[in-house]
Order: C-alpha cells, then structure tokens, then sequence
C-alpha cells in the first residue's frame, strides 16, 4: 500500500516526477557518454595501431603510450632495424599532430602495404603522387568527400586519392617524404613499425631489440602496446571521469532533494494524517525515500536512453570526430551513482518530515 | 502460561469492559509560547464508559482540541492521568503513543484529512496498512452501507462532496476497529442536510455496533445526537 502510496504521490505531481527523473537522466547519459566517448577513441587507437599490421612498435625510451612525437627519431635507425635477425620489415613512420587527439600520419605507402598486407580500399586506390591523401572512412562520411577532391591540411593542398575502413594507423595518410618536408622534418620519423618473419618470436625479439638497441628506442610488442589503451592507463582520464562523477552525485543530490524538500513542503498536511493514522518516523522516510529511489530508476532508463540516443546521433553526424561506443558495463555503476546521490538528496527532506509535529502539520494550510 | 481459570478469566474480563474506556484525572496541559506559559488545560477529569457517545461542548479556545489531541495520542500531557482502554498514556513514549493510534483510536477530523492522491477505498487501506492490519473487520460491508458509499470507493477525495468526503472519513477510522472513535467538529465544514446524516451515521454506529464515541463540537445542536455531553470552558470541564 505504501508502494501505491509512493506512486500515487508521484503521478499526482508528475510533471516534477518527469523533469527530476530527466536531470537525473542527463546526468547519467553524461557518464555513459563520457565513458562510451574515452573508451571509443581508445579503442580506435587501438585498432588503427592493430590495423598497420606491425609485430613491433620502436619508439623513443622516454615515451609513454599516448604521447605523440613529432619526429624525434633519425630514419637511420630504420635499416639498423631492419638488418635485426627475424626482423621482415621495418617501416618509418611520422605523425604530426592537426588538432586535439586527430593526426596525419606520414608513411610510405609501398612499405606500409609490405607490412599492413593487402589494403581494401572502400573508394580510390593508393597514394601516386606526392600530394595524394588517403583518408579513413569515418572522416570521408563526415565531410562528405570523394576520391579527387582537395582537403586542406597543415596549410597543404592534399588530393584525395582512396578512402580506407577505419582502423589503419591514422584519419590521413600521406606520403612521408612531403609530410616530412611539410613540417621541417626531413630524415626525422616517429617511431618504427616492425613486421617479423616469425611472430611467434616477438618476445624474444623485443628483448633482443632492446639490447641492440641501448635505450636510444624502446621495442614493445603490439599486443603490449594495444593492452595499454585502457582508460586505467590514462590517469588524467580516470581524473576528469571521478571529477564527472562526483559532479553527477551533487547534481543527482540537489535535484532529489529540491524535489523531495518541496515536495515534504507541499504534502505538510498529507505527513499529519499519515502520522495520525499511526505512521510511524521511519514509514515516512520510507516514503521519501523510495520516491527518491524511484526518481533515480527512472533517471537511470531515461539516461541509458538517452545515451544511446547520443551515441546514435554523433556516430550519425560526426563519426570521425566522435567514436562513441555503448557501455553497458558501467550501467549498474551509473545506476549506483545516481542512486547514491538520490538517496542523499531524501535524507535531510525525510528526516524533517519524519519530525515535523502530527498536531501542527494537520493544521498546515 | 495463563494462570486464570475460565470463571476468573471471564470475570476479569467482565471487570476491565465495566471500568472506563477513557479515563482522566486532573490534566493539565501546557504550551510554552515564547516566554508565556499558555495553560490550555487546567485539570481535566472525565470518565467515558465503553460503548457511549460523548460530546464535548465548548467555545473556541476552550481547550477541547487540546483534550481531542492528547486523548488521540498526538500530543503528550503536561500532568495528571490518562487511560484509553486500560493503557496510561503518560508512561507512552512517542513511539508507543504512535502505536496506540494505530490500534486504539480512529480520527475524523473537521476538515477530513483524507489523503488527495488515493481514492477512498485505499485511503481506507491505508489506515489498515499503518495498523499492521491486512482485512477490515467482517461486518465492514455493513458499516460502508450504513454510511452509503459503496459505490464512491473508487472516486478521489476531489470527485467526493464534503458530506461523501467525511462519511469516507469515518470508515476510515472504523477499519482498524478502534476502541474509541474521536470525531473532532466532524459536521464543522457540512451543510446542515450533511451534518444531520454525518450526526445520524455517527449516532448509529453507536448504537447498533456499540462504538465508543467522543465529539467534540461548539455546536449544541450537534452535541444532541450524542448520549451525554460535557462541556469545556478555560481548560476545566463544567457542567453543561
């Protein structure tokens, strides 16, 4: 009867229940996104670095996983690599960073095809000139481009010459003798991309590598490599997610207990008769209390939705800029965070209904 | 283990239904406003046998609510002794006088008090809910024809006139089988036509189910349909 009680309380001000449940909502959305958002762009890394092909990452001792280098490496180390027993392959690679987490990624394509493999091209075919650009598919979508068509990128005059799927070493890839030339970096690459006659002996050639090569460049393996896009591995990213969270818990807090302190105002009388009936303290902070939590479910359905709704509508319109993915895992988390901070926003609310006096909230007008 | 025989058991029995249903000795209440000591109460003494319909009589500020409010057990005294069905109100704490609400007394108020979003059936649920009580008492069908709304369960307090509204209320109240019904001004917000039947249905719960009653009302008309009226002026009980 309580339940029905709650219930009934709710629809009767349900424009209140509505507008509560959707801040909670957006609340929740907002983590999801976040997360779905952090970890989209991880795994797209990931990929595009799966998606060179490449046994072996080379890159500068000092660097960590998600700096970029815009060419602190001597090409020369590319044949000194390449002399290396078991070593097929080695590949030098410049990436110059064009804004926020986007790159172009300078390579040359026939050696990159020696390593990636056979390339399926969604439209166009590889790089002929020095000029020629090749573009990922997501970015094609998004700017609505076509094989031929100029694309302005570090102040140059790019053509584009194929589109690729997502998911190889970068949004753009150039040639890396104009894009090396373009950014004052000539001889200069990144890191080094290595392919082995033996995969199954990356291990032991990473170690070996790293003996060779004296600290000058650390070897990692790709499976390493790729394990390290994990959001645990960025803490600056575990920062600004706690920091949303607790943002989410205040916000969840404030609106449950603007609802629920406005609603102990309004319902002064409704607590008299309840308390004259016999309703115990602790029955009506049970009341309060489970319209608090059911603000929270309700906030929580309508943020998973509207998480969805989001990742639906970014993919759609900027798919390259934004790589939201679905994170059902941290639901149950979302659901915990906006329920800690309903029932926080129900405490002080609860409490003072459940004190106010029978006699003088009977006489409430 | 019960250490009466069946005679002695029937006899004690017999005994407690002859004492007083309600029974109070010099109360006094007072409320502190301020600095001023406002006496609402001072020395109440009245017994109210079981199965009678008592009105209480008196002005406002005469300190009926105060006596209606601590005989419900919404507030405490300040002294003196008050019995309701053998329980001394005075030793209660605030949540033992809660539960005596809950079994001992039902509430019908001048203005109601019937919660807005439920209908009237679960208005009536409830009362019985916060009583711990799951059914209503097996004649309750009887007493929702007596009070003539059978067919209005299902409408909200809002879709209710105030004469449906108060009958709702007095169900209510009669659904966890109190031992005394305290009606304070239940006829204060009614038309004469709807006072008159709230008075009549009140009157015939008396008699015909035996249900202890106590009214309070300014009104002597009101007062009429009861068995005995006492009155209440400055916080002391006078004769009528």
């Amino acid at each position: 009867m309580i339940t029905k009680l709650v219930i009934q309380n709710l629809k009767a001000r349900w424009v209140r229940t509505l507008l509560s449940a959707l801040v909670v909502g957006v609340q929740v959305m907002s983590i999801l996104t976040l997360i779905g958002l952090s970890r989209g762009m991880l795994q797209q890394s990931a990929e595009r670095a799966k998606g060179s092909g490449a046994d072996i990452f080379l890159r500068p001792g000092a660097q960590g996983t998600f700096s970029i280098n815009t060419g602190q490496v001597s090409e020369k180390f590319v044949p000194f690599v390449a002399r290396q027993q078991h070593v097929r392959y080695a590949v030098g690679v410049l990436i110059i960073p064009l804004k926020a987490v986007t790159t172009i990624t300078g390579v040359d394509f026939n050696e990159l095809h020696q390593i990636a493999g056979r390339f399926r091209f969604v439209e166009g075919g590889p790089p002929r000139g020095p000029d020629d650009l090749l573009v990922d598919e997501f970015y094609a979508r998004q700017n609505k481009i076509g094989i031929g068509q100029k694309v302005k990128l570090l102040g140059h005059d790019w053509r584009v010459a194929g589109v690729l799927p997502g998911g190889i070493l970068g949004r753009f890839i150039v040639p890396i003798t104009t894009l090396q030339a373009l950014t004052s970096n000539t001889g200069r690459i990144s890191e080094i991309l290595v392919k082995l006659d033996d995969p199954g002996l990356t291990d032991q050639v990473v170690e070996r590598l790293n003996e060779v090569l004296r600290g000058n460049l650390q070897a990692i393996s790709m499976t390493a490599f790729v394990s390290q896009f994990s959001m645990n591995n960025i803490p600056e990213l575990k920062a600004f997610i706690t920091v949303i969270t607790a943002l989410a818990v205040i916000v969840g807090f404030l609106v449950v207990f603007l609802s629920m302190y406005t609603a102990v105002i309004e319902r002064t009388r409704e607590i008299g008769i309840l308390k004259a009936l016999g309703a115990k303290p602790l029955t009506i902070v049970d009341i309060l209390v489970r319209e608090a939590i059911f603000l929270a479910v309700a906030g929580w359905l309508f943020g998973i939705a509207l998480a969805f709704a989001v990742k639906v509508g970014v993919t759609t319109i900027v798919p390259a800029t934004l790589p939201v993915i679905n994170a059902p895992d941290w639901w149950p988390i979302a659901a915990a965070i906006a329920l800690i901070g309903a029932l926080l926003g129900a405490i002080y609310p609860g409490t003072k209904a459940a004190q106010q006096d029978a006699i003088e909230a009977l006489a409430y007008e | 283990m019960n250490s009466q025989s069946e005679p002695e058991a029937a006899a004690s029995a017999a005994a407690v239904s002859l004492l007083p249903i309600i029974r109070v000795r010099d109360l006094t209440k007072t409320y502190h406003v301020g600095d001023v000591d406002v006496h609402a109460l001072r020395g109440v003494t009245l017994d109210v046998a079981r199965g009678e319909f008592l009105a209480i009589i008196g002005p406002s500020g005469s300190g009926k609510s105060t006596l209606f409010n601590i005989l419900g057990g919404l507030a405490p005294p300040t002294s003196g002794e008050v019995w309701i069905d053998g329980i001394d109100l005075r030793a209660l704490t605030e949540s033992q006088r809660t539960e005596m609400r809950q079994k001992k007394v039902g509430f019908v108020f001048q203005r109601y008090n019937l919660l807005p979003t439920l209908n009237a059936q679960d208005n009536i649920n409830i009362a019985l809910a916060l009583s711990g009580r799951k059914h209503p008492p097996a004649d309750f069908d009887q007493i929702l024809d007596l009070l003539g709304i059978c067919d209005r369960m299902r409408h909200r307090p809002r879709a209710l006139s105030g004469g449906e509204q108060q009958r709702v209320a007095i169900a209510r109240a009669l659904a966890t089988q109190p031992a005394i019904l305290l009606a304070d001004e239940p006829t204060g917000n009614l038309d004469t036509e709807n006072s008159s039947a709230v008075l009549s249905i009140l009157r015939d719960l008396n008699k015909r189910k035996g249900q202890t009653i106590l009214m309070i009302t300014h009104n002597p008309e009101a007062a009429s349909f009861a068995d005995r009226t006492v009155a209440i002026r400055d916080g002391r009980m006078q004769a009528p």
